[in-house]
């Protein structure tokens, strides 16, 4: 009996801690709910996230209320949380990872009233909104300048899951590279969590022993870019800046900004005009931007502006064909760029990437 | 494939770095399960005792004094635990669970102000002519002071608990608490020194992660390490060097999987991301299949509360 009063106790007090509920206020404001896949200090992914649901509170004031979850797993925890947070009175909720994907529709299914977004998925429903960014853009800007600054001819990227989303900017990160550099190679080891800085740090150090000198990462913390610093090679900014940890490492980033879009949709709701619909823009929409560089010398950093500049103003797809698969078949002609579709569904390394893709 | 790319002396540096924070806290619970308490909040303890190191470091500027900070607040952390067990007798289990929520929720709270900077840097041990050594001298004469502690550590405990008074005493309170408690020995008082000295240890493995594996601190950046060094505790049937020998295997399985992926190892990643816990598992299954011996190895009085009659 002592044990279960506890535990319910303690089940309470972190519902209510995390969800920050208890504000009511006068004229019903419109409840917005926010679950993210990792802690919102993770100075990474889930942090931008959280930067876009400030500015929705900044720029609505008093007619919003938002709350969020963090730190919740993908699969059947992340079930639990939307429908606590569906029965809670929310009208618009952004489920923040990939893997949240069938979850959502799950739940949305049983909660039609409700409006849920989901973030770099691709299945919609009638109450299911998709929305991502061209974060493939983003890599094939650092992709020039890695592929520009490796004295090795090596550079070492960290993945985390192998999804399209992480597949895309591998491949994109490397045709961008290998453009620049016909010696390129790339290493990829995966490390199958979006945030563990041990484990990333681990990665790095692994890379960097077998010969990367500019390393890449598609996980949340920014333990590569302290590894990098020590180590005395080069690195970039995932999801945010991150400068701070690496002065002299740091090149460049790739950063994501989610205010606009998030503004945009809570209004959509407000004004009764939102609908179900696939967002998925990139450098030209300021939903991808780049940081700022850093110890890149001033040519190369021309070479990465001019691919930066043709890809907004719509002149430079970074998948422009001839490109063929890793198994040597063909993907792309010469002058085809790939259809959206196939992008999304990405799952095959384009021809020089070593190593095999896990499925 | 290319085997001759592998440098087997930089996989050796890399598994020590996986693996000291593991030693820490391993040691630290074994002594707190020999005295016959469980404490399931090394996960807590630990990843407070990051922020805390973290944080002292980085105010004074001194990774020493952050490793204090560590080793009180971890202790501090598992004060609180000792106090609900050994004097309000409340469940073990359900206590130390509720330490690691309360832990992880304390150091987010605390880290706030500590997103966003790097580390100081983390002085290594150099000797002369030693450390300069090919091979020998990355090997062994140029870690960080930390891991030398570790191993002296394990080394210490191993002799307390087995050739001192003071470890059988320890031991006997773990086997059984009414006999040591009937031939007068304090059994709360040695179970609070326990459970403190294993707080101290699992905060300096929190510090180990924040100022030397990875030099930052995020929120959750113990990534479960609490609940593998309980399973090492298990693992190595409560003998340190046994629990450091189990820390060495997880990090070298660790480091080697991520090793062979970047040679490009055609094995699926996920099957590699596994092999450290799968081996645990592997381990665990070998030690309990006999019973008598397993039995013997865990402390009798282990997760028992104890109420002194009489």
């Amino acid at each position: 009996m002592e044990r279960r009063t506890f535990l319910a106790g303690l089940g309470a007090t972190t519902a209510a801690t995390t969800l920050g509920l208890g504000r009511a206020r006068a004229q019903d404001p419109v409840k917005v709910g926010f679950i993210y896949v990792g802690p919102i200090g993770d100075f990474g992914w889930s942090y931008q996230h959280d930067q876009g649901r400030l500015a929705v509170e900044e720029e609505y004031g008093d007619k919003v209320q938002t709350s969020y979850l963090e730190s919740v797993p993908e699969g059947p925890d992340a079930e639990r949380a939307l429908r606590q947070m569906a029965q809670s009175g929310h009208s618009l909720i952004f489920t923040t990872s990939f893997g949240y994907m069938n979850p959502t529709l799950k739940v949305a299914k049983q909660f039609p009233q409700v409006k849920f977004e989901h973030a770099t998925g691709y299945k919609r429903d009638a109450n299911v909104a998709t929305y991502g960014s061209r974060f493939y853009e983003g890599r094939a800007v650092i992709g020039t300048i890695a592929g520009r600054m490796t004295k090795t001819n090596t550079i070492g990227y960290i993945a985390s899951f192998p999804i399209p989303e992480v597949v895309r900017g591998i491949n994109s990160a490397f045709l961008a590279a290998r453009a620049v550099n016909p010696d390129v190679k790339i290493k990829i080891v995966w490390v199958n969590t979006w945030i563990d800085p041990g484990k990333e740090a681990d990665a790095a150090n692994a890379l960097i022993e077998q010969g990367c000198d500019v390393i890449m990462q598609h996980t949340d913390s920014p333990a590569p870019l302290t590894i990098a610093e020590e180590k005395g090679i080069y690195a970039f900014g995932q999801a945010a800046d991150m400068k701070e940890y690496a002065p002299t490492a740091r090149l460049s980033s790739i950063i994501d900004d989610w205010a606009p879009y998030y503004i945009e949709r809570v209004g959509m709701v407000m004004d009764g005009t939102w609908e179900a619909t696939d967002t998925w823009k990139g450098i030209a929409s300021g939903m991808v931007k780049i940081g700022d560089y850093n110890n890149v010398p001033e040519d190369v950093a021309a070479q990465a502006d001019a691919i930066k500049d043709g890809i907004v103003a719509g002149t430079h797809h970074p998948f422009t064909g001839p490109i063929k698969k890793q198994d040597g078949s063909d993907w792309l002609a010469a002058g085809e760029t790939a259809d959206d579709g196939t992008l999304l569904g990405m799952n095959f390394y384009v021809e020089g990437v070593d190593g095999e893709l896990p499925s | 494939m290319d085997l001759s790319a592998l440098n087997p002396v930089a996989i050796a540096v890399s598994l020590i770095v996986a693996a000291t924070p593991l030693v820490f806290a391993a040691i630290g619970e074994l002594v707190v399960e020999k005295s016959g308490v469980l404490n399931l909040g090394v996960e807590g303890m630990m990843i407070v005792g990051a922020i805390a190191g973290f944080a002292g470091a980085n105010v004074t500027g001194s990774t020493t004094f952050g490793v204090l900070c560590a080793l009180l607040a971890g202790a501090a952390l598992s004060g609180v635990f000792a106090f609900m067990t050994q004097v309000l007798m409340s469940n073990q289990v359900a206590t130390g669970l509720a330490l690691t929520l309360f832990g992880l929720g304390l150091a987010a709270m605390l880290g706030q102000p500590y997103s966003g900077i790097p580390a100081p840097d983390f002085p290594r041990v150099w000797l002369p002519v030693l450390s300069d050594l090919p091979v020998v001298g990355r090997l062994l004469f140029s870690h960080d002071w930390l891991v030398y502690v570790s191993l002296l550590l394990a080394g210490t405990t191993a002799w307390v608990l087995t050739r001192t008074r003071a470890g059988l005493v320890l031991r006997a309170v773990g086997e059984n608490h009414d006999a040591a408690h009937a031939i007068g020995y304090k059994v709360v008082l040695i179970r609070t020194g326990a459970i403190l000295f294993g707080g101290a240890c699992a905060g300096v493995g929190g510090a180990y992660l924040s100022l030397v594996a990875s030099p930052l601190w995020v929120e959750g950046m113990t990534a479960g390490r609490g609940w593998i060094a309980l399973a090492i505790v298990v693992f190595a049937s409560w003998k340190p060097w046994r629990a450091v020998l189990g820390a060495y295997i997880f990090g070298g399985v660790t480091i080697a999987q991520l090793n062979l992926q970047a040679l490009g190892v055609a094995i699926e990643s996920q099957y590699l991301s596994m092999t450290p816990y799968l081996v645990t598992i592997v381990v665990l299954v070998i030690i309990s299949a006999d019973k008598r011996r397993a039995r013997m190895n865990a402390p009798a009085c282990l997760g028992r509360p104890f109420f002194a009659a009489g």
